[in-house]
């Protein structure tokens, strides 16, 4: 693994209200490069919103957020994909009515480091192959099985080459095998040095992938650290467990 | 560029020569059928190019056209401009008018879309209207040119072939992948970095454009022009119909739609001219009820059938 490096994104006092409804309350968190970053904590503490802000599907009402000096909050989602930050869906979501590789290939042809044509193709073939799909290349891609469509989707992800990858509960629903077979995905791309933040559930993934975790509780930030420190902080288990 | 996408080409080349050929071997009645049918294959292949890979069904084509065919009356009658720059210039007018709709409704979901465009062509009919009666003088307005039938067929023959290149063009490039990825789900074509809006746009002023050019040839054929002619409702609905009879996933659907619906509804026109409204619906219900996918999706059916 490549040790983390300088601070590629951060984010600073981000905030979202709606209506009266506080979902994430003053986050600051940085994530440095070559690190996977585990965003935990019980359902309902905004932990999608936050990645939602990220991504740019939701404007914050306060706060920023930047990634290598260059402002992302208040952009919209698509420039925000162009500048580098790519993600999957809490639920999958490909794209029904295009083949296997044009999936992938929509992934390359409008993010960050685009690729069109042949390029594009073989690029989609190979990551793909890498992802474990290619054997599948020519079915449809309704015929799927749930996991591999969730492979799909990270390698339309990755098919922009992101500086930043947004994984939103990418290994829930998962079978017990096809956990395993998850978690040593990511485990994978966290090998090559990507820059991940990780949305989660599974503690065995958090523990075994990521290099730091920020744990929320009601869209607020309640502990910061290694995956041991936090999860055996007595606040974070109250979050989970509730008062004993 | 697949083998596929020549073949498809060439294809296409060798029906618009034939196509030519037709106002030498008829005349009077079928010349005429025939002027209609090219009309219909401009406009539905015209409205396919956005419609199809978006989703967004629209009803704006009575609003373009309807710009194209008064504005070239206007021009001719009121300010004695030659036919040829209103024809330049009455498309320009309507890429404008869907510029703005299209800023200011395609970040709206579907059916907004759909009750928007519709209102937007009577909106255009009634204010068309209501300046003619109060400030031009509610006489009628002449397009008198020397263009004949064999004329306009040839001129709607030619937007209908540059509308199919341009639709074709469009496919292979990176904005037409862009709207199939918008077509499937909006939200994750932003996520993948496509301005979705401005491509929207981008397609719906190309919809516009040939639209409205579609209207200004027609105008000499009907000579004397009216609102209420050209900005019509029943054309929008129409186009539509005959663009889901042909099948909106290929560029070439709409064409293989328009023929025969041309012929049945040039029977019903001629059977029951009080009742067409009544006709439009039921066939309306009837192609969306039994060929949801119009006659691509039955002949890829039946291709895929006994390959299997």
């Amino acid at each position: 693994m490549t040790k983390p490096g300088r601070t590629l994104l951060k984010v600073q006092g981000l905030t979202k209200r709606f209506g009266g409804l506080v979902a994430v309350n003053n986050m600051t968190f940085d994530v440095h490069e070559h690190e996977v970053l585990g965003l935990i904590g019980p359902n309902g503490s905004g932990k999608t919103t936050t990645m939602n802000m990220i991504s740019g599907a939701f404007q914050p009402s306060g706060g920023s957020i930047t990634m290598n000096g260059q402002r992302l909050s208040g952009l919209a989602a698509h420039q925000v994909a162009r500048l580098g930050v790519g993600r999957t869906f809490q639920l999958v979501r490909i794209l029904p009515g295009l083949s296997l590789i044009d999936n992938v290939v929509a992934g390359a042809a409008f993010g960050y480091r685009k690729r069109w044509g042949a390029e594009a193709e073989s690029f989609a073939r190979g990551l793909l192959q890498r992802i474990g799909l290619g054997d599948h290349m020519h079915l449809p891609v309704g015929s799927l099985t749930y996991i591999d469509q969730k492979r799909l989707e990270l390698a339309r992800a990755l098919a922009g080459e992101p500086e930043v990858l947004l994984l939103d509960e990418w290994l829930a629903g998962l079978n017990p095998t096809e956990l395993q077979e998850g978690i040593d995905l990511i485990a994978e791309l966290r090998r090559e040095g990507r820059t991940i933040i990780l949305v989660e559930h599974v503690m065995d993934a958090i523990r075994s992938l990521c290099d730091r975790c920020v744990v929320m509780n009601s869209g607020a930030k309640i502990a910061e650290g290694t995956p041991r420190d936090v999860l055996s902080d007595p606040e974070v288990i109250r979050a989970y467990l509730g008062d004993a | 560029m697949t083998g596929n996408g020549w073949k498809e080409i060439g294809f296409g080349a060798g029906l618009v020569v034939l196509a030519a050929f037709v106002p030498l071997v008829s005349d009077g009645y079928w010349l005429s059928i025939a002027v209609t049918a090219m009309m219909y294959i401009a406009l539905a292949t015209a409205w396919t190019l956005f419609s199809g890979p978006t989703h967004y069904v629209s009803l704006a084509t009575g609003a373009f056209f309807g710009i194209g065919g008064y504005l070239v009356a206007t021009g001719m009658s009121d300010f004695d401009i030659s036919f040829w720059v209103m024809a330049a210039v009455a498309p320009l007018v309507s890429v404008v008018l869907a510029a703005l709709v299209g800023a200011a409704t395609l970040r709206l979901s579907g059916i907004y879309f759909v009750i928007f465009t519709l209102g937007l062509a009577e909106m255009i009919r009634g204010l068309v209207s209501w300046v003619q009666n109060n400030f031009l003088g509610s006489r009628g307005l002449y397009v008198l040119t020397d263009l004949t039938e064999a004329h306009i067929y040839w001129m709607l023959l030619a937007i209908a072939a540059v509308v199919y290149l341009i639709g074709w063009l469009i496919e292979r490039s990176r904005l037409g992948f862009a709207m199939k990825i918008i077509g499937n789900d909006e939200g994750v074509a932003k996520h993948l970095g496509i301005n979705t809006a401005a491509a929207k746009v981008a397609l719906f002023m190309i919809t516009g454009y040939f639209t409205a050019l579609v209207g200004v040839v027609i105008a000499p054929r009907y000579s004397y022009i009216e609102p209420n002619l050209v900005f019509s409702p029943e054309l929008s609905f129409l186009v539509v119909i005959m663009a889901l009879l042909g099948g909106t996933q290929r560029l070439w659907g709409p064409i293989v739609g328009v023929i025969p619906f041309t012929l049945i509804w040039e029977t019903i026109s001629v059977s029951f001219p009080n009742a067409t409204t009544l006709y439009l619906g039921l066939s309306f219900l009837l192609i969306v009820y039994f060929i949801p996918n119009g006659f691509v999706g039955l002949v890829e059916k039946l291709v895929k059938r006994r390959q299997g």
